[in-house]
């Protein structure tokens, strides 16, 4: 049963890669090759932060701080010049992952709108350290001077087509790891500890420590969606780990669902599609975007995608219902007229 | 760290006086941004992220009444009785419907309400740096002292900050209505029962923590430049004020906010790169020895 889900795994996986890398050959225009490196970066960010919110029910409000630990430390690494580009990756994943367990070891302490506010705290910590330490991040102008992007085993990332598809593979390895978190054993136990933790501790789970695994795995996969990011704009900017970034994150996870593993990237293409025809008509884009989240969170009180499922899943019901009753009454009569 | 600028702004009684009037202030402000905070979140359980937006709100109000009457009083009462409105209207209209609510929604509200703030900020008066300059009622000329000089508004501010915390302490402490408001956060449902509407006396809450952050932008909008956004940092760091001095503690958001406040003024001249630093390793170390802060009765967990 397991192996099999993985062999679908896979080929979803696969699948998703050949339609990803086939997309912008169809369509040419760099605008499209743009629009799905965004999505696939804040896609990362958004799924990694699912994790805690979705499966764990840990509601984290500071999730950017990773994203943007992310960015910085791929680009500086970069920058030194004595780094491959997977090496840096590798070396990046490991520093965000420290850096996430020293805050998730304070933030895991505490419960619900206390944990959301002190992972909101941190993050500003962890954005006005990059807007004062003028000299090694650049302030407020982002981290100048581009990233370089040296060949590695043969690959070559100056090449525009060349660096969209490392961005997929990236993106898909990042994505397979996530779905098997999501349906491992430990994943279930991120449900329980989410539903009931006085039970999963009766049960000898240590809550703490799995929280704080989670955390720690959600950061470093943030991280690897600002290494995206970074790698292809070339630079780093603060606004990557500034509050807006992670309420940005976390409405892209109400529009595609908190109970979907895939909700949150269609929370990231809705967002990002929306922003865009936004950007066009009004600078105002803030207001108009807090008007439609008001519009949505006080009319449907729930993700969008989650209502959208709970509502088939009530029609479904509803008509197995009703066809339920027509058949129990069949059997009545047939009862009856037996006797 | 800068040691020699601070050791000799020790020596230099000027300075000195300089530096603790600032610490004051910013003691002062933070105190009644985070006195509000505290009051909605431990009435209502939940924390109010706007409350920045509303800091921010009050300083504008504030703004734009002394530029339309001149008058500094006029100012401030639109300032704290605007806010006021506007966190009733906040309260009743949108946050009451995702009471008990997944904490995601009540993020995601307040998120939208920062947003449409800050924009509506930027429509009507404009994203650039407003000043709103000092009131020709407080043009005396400052209190010597010891060699530093104080302006007299700096005294305002303060004596304004404690004797609102007196009185908001006189209040919860000491009334009827401050017996009910505290029943009210233990077990709303008997205070239901007892025939009082809870509904209403949430919204009464809410609309008082959100004019003490009124009140706070209108007494911040003398000595500060008013920018779109100003509200965030003060939110951040009456939340660290709240952290250390224990939610819900009137007297630890005191304490706590005159300890940043001391923080900010001197780590301006000694260590301006670790403020932040220093400010976020307290609060970090508070919640590892006393996670319910400083004067906190109930643990936070």
């Amino acid at each position: 049963m397991m192996k099999s889900g993985i062999r679908r795994d896979l080929l979803v996986a696969f699948l998703a890669l050949a339609v990803f890398v086939a997309l912008p050959f169809v369509y040419t225009k760099p605008a499209l090759r743009d629009f799905l490196v965004y999505v696939m970066a804040y896609g990362l960010l958004a799924m990694s932060l699912n994790l805690l919110v979705g499966l764990t029910g840990l509601v984290s409000f500071g999730h950017a701080a990773y994203f943007a630990s992310g960015a910085y430390m791929f680009g500086l690494l970069m920058q030194t010049g004595r780094f491959s580009i997977p090496l840096a990756m590798l070396v990046t994943f490991v520093g965000t992952a420290l850096v996430s367990l020293v805050i998730g070891a304070i933030c895991v302490r505490l419960k619900e709108i206390y944990f959301s506010f002190i992972t909101l705290a941190f993050q500003m910590f962890i954005h006005s350290i990059i807007l004062t330490w003028v000299s090694l991040t650049g302030g407020d102008q982002g981290l100048r001077g581009g990233i370089p992007r040296p060949p590695f085993l043969g690959v070559d990332l100056s090449d525009s087509t060349t660096l969209y598809v490392f961005c997929v593979v990236v993106f898909v390895i990042c994505v397979t790891v996530m779905r098997q978190i999501w349906q491992s054993p430990f994943g279930y136990t991120l449900r329980l500890v989410r539903d009931n933790p006085v039970r999963a501790m009766f049960l000898g789970v240590n809550v703490a420590r799995v929280k704080l695994g989670i955390f720690v795995l959600a950061g470093a996969m943030a991280s690897v969606g600002g290494m995206l990011l970074a790698l292809f704009v070339s630079g780093a900017y603060p606004e990557f780990g500034f509050w807006t970034t992670s309420g940005e994150a976390i409405f892209m996870i109400m529009l595609g669902g908190t109970q979907l593993f895939f909700g949150p990237i269609i929370g990231a293409v809705l967002l990002r599609l929306l922003e865009h025809f936004v950007s066009i008509y009004t600078e105002y884009h803030g207001l108009v975007l807090g008007l439609v989240i008001l519009i949505i969170v006080l009319g449907l009180r729930q993700g969008v995608a989650d209502y959208v499922v709970e509502w088939l899943r009530r029609r479904k019901e509803t008509r197995q219902a009703s066809s339920d009753k027509t058949s129990v009454a069949d059997a009545k009569v047939v009862e009856r007229e037996a006797i | 760290m800068d040691f020699e600028a601070l050791s000799s702004c020790a020596s230099s009684g000027a300075c000195i006086v300089t530096q603790i009037s600032t610490a004051l202030i910013i003691g002062a402000l933070l105190f009644m941004v985070a006195s509000g905070l505290s009051l909605i979140f431990g009435v209502l359980g939940v924390i109010n992220f706007a409350h920045g937006a509303f800091y921010m709100a009050g300083a504008y109000f504030a703004y734009a009444a002394y530029q339309a009457t001149g008058s500094f009083l006029i100012a401030f009462v639109t300032g704290a009785l605007g806010v006021g409105i506007v966190g009733v209207i906040f309260e009743r209209f949108i946050m009451s419907r995702v009471y008990g609510k997944d904490v995601l929604m009540q993020l995601l509200v307040c998120y939208a309400t920062i947003l449409i703030f800050d924009d509506l900020v930027k429509m009507i008066v404009g994203a650039d740096y407003k000043m709103m300059g000092m009131p020709d009622a407080f043009a005396l000329p400052p209190f010597e002292f010891a060699g530093g000089f104080i302006p007299p508004y700096y005294v305002f501010m303060v004596v304004m900050s404690l004797s609102i915390g007196a009185g908001l302490w006189f209040v919860i402490e000491r009334t009827r209505l401050g017996k009910i408001v505290r029943a009210l956060a233990i077990n709303p449902r008997m205070v239901g029962a007892l025939g009082i509407n809870t509904m209403m006396l949430y919204a009464v809450v809410f609309g008082f923590g959100s004019v003490l952050a009124g009140v706070a932008g209108a007494l911040a909008a003398p000595t500060r430049t008013l920018t779109p956004g100003m509200g965030l940092s003060i939110l951040i760091e009456s939340f660290i004020v709240t952290v250390i001095g224990g939610m819900g503690s009137i007297g630890g958001a005191l304490v706590a906010a005159l300890l940043i406040g001391f923080i900010r003024a001197f780590g301006a001249i000694g260590f301006p790169l670790f403020v932040d630093g220093i400010m976020f390793g307290m609060m970090a170390l508070v919640l590892i020895i006393k996670p319910s802060g400083l004067f906190g009765r109930e643990p936070a967990r």
